[in-house]
């Protein structure tokens, strides 16, 4: 793709900003070795402490600015949890909030010019979604037993067409990590590589610069946007897997 | 213009599974456009729903994510 010898005078290479490099020379990856996408997870880490533990030290009554951004996040991902999951799921809060800030603050970071979108890598997203997967797998089996099965026989269809229904809901229930982390990885990687591709027309076109310009504040601000829905929409399915693993019985 | 023709098969493969966006962006936008009309009409119940149309627009676009997996695949796989 990028190592695609481009001979004519336009020379866009969108997909060079998603290279994993090491941060101290070299070119030889272990799973130990410094790259920049430790160096950008580290920082989004650092961005969620400085928020929700730095920012609400204080624990005024009257919140400071940065202690009521905490607390809407707190209040957004909460009532967003207990809409969706029910009152029991309000238990598993803490894991879906932490998803949460963290996929937003590596979406925000990555709209930094010359940043590195961690999420824009399928290993981080894919991790994450296993994770969410695996968990809400284990728990549902550990709360429901057998019953966890009832999920993909659906009792309100017809009797002849359950065996067909369960088939595909199956189906469906394994593919669930590939959508969950797809989704997120595809968003954020198809985003910067269209603000990189306008940001080479910009460089060859001179004055007429100013219509690429144009474009990318265009689908910056919509990048701004699809950052924050990813994120929600990634924390609003764990929910909804948490629900049918808390109630498997439609 | 040497090359095998596999190649091209997997990379005209890859540019056709993109016609999927097209499936993806029918259904995303049918299920936005009915939130709005439905909200329009009883704005009262539109913020209780805002979560479920979430829900149906990540639904929806599931399928148009397989197809852009199908290209990474062809691209990356084949």
């Amino acid at each position: 793709m990028a190592s695609d010898q481009a001979t004519g005078g336009l020379q866009i290479h969108p997909m060079d900003q998603f290279i994993v490099k090491p941060l101290f020379g070299g070119d030889a990856i272990h799973w130990y070795t410094p790259t920049n996408v430790t160096l950008w997870m580290a920082l989004a880490v650092v961005c969620v402490v400085l928020l929700l533990v730095i920012g609400t030290r204080g624990r005024a009554l009257v919140p400071s600015r940065v202690q009521s951004i905490a607390e809407l996040a707190y209040g957004f991902v909460y009532k967003m949890v207990e809409d969706v999951s029910g009152k029991d799921g309000v238990k598993y809060f803490p894991y879906i909030m932490t998803l949460f800030i963290f996929i937003v603050f590596a979406n925000f970071l990555g709209l930094i010019p010359m940043a590195f979108t961690t999420t824009s890598h399928i290993a981080v997203t894919a991790t994450m979604a296993l994770a969410v997967f695996f968990f809400v797998t284990i728990l549902g089996v550990v709360k429901n037993g057998i019953g966890f099965l009832s999920l993909f026989w659906i009792s309100a269809a017809p009797l002849a067409l359950r065996p067909i229904l369960a088939l595909i809901e199956v189906i469906s229930y394994f593919v669930r990590p590939v959508s969950h982390s797809i989704r997120l990885a595809g968003n954020m990687m198809a985003g910067h590589a269209v603000i990189k591709v306008f940001a080479g027309f910009a460089g060859v076109l001179g004055v007429g610069a100013v219509f690429p310009l144009a474009a990318i504040t265009a689908v910056y601000a919509l990048e701004v946007l699809v950052s924050f829905i990813q994120a929600y929409v990634f924390a609003i399915l764990t929910c909804v897997y948490l629900r049918d693993a808390l109630h498997p019985h439609h | 213009m040497e090359g095998d023709i596999v190649q091209m098969g997997a990379y005209i493969g890859a540019g056709l599974a993109c016609t999927g966006m097209g499936g993806a962006a029918v259904g995303v936008g049918h299920v936005v456009g009915n939130y709005i009309s439905g909200a329009l009409r009883n704005p009262s119940a539109a913020a209780s729903q805002t979560a479920t149309m979430f829900i149906g627009i990540a639904f929806a676009e599931a399928l148009g994510i397989f197809s852009f997996l199908v290209a990474l695949l062809l691209m990356f796989a084949v």
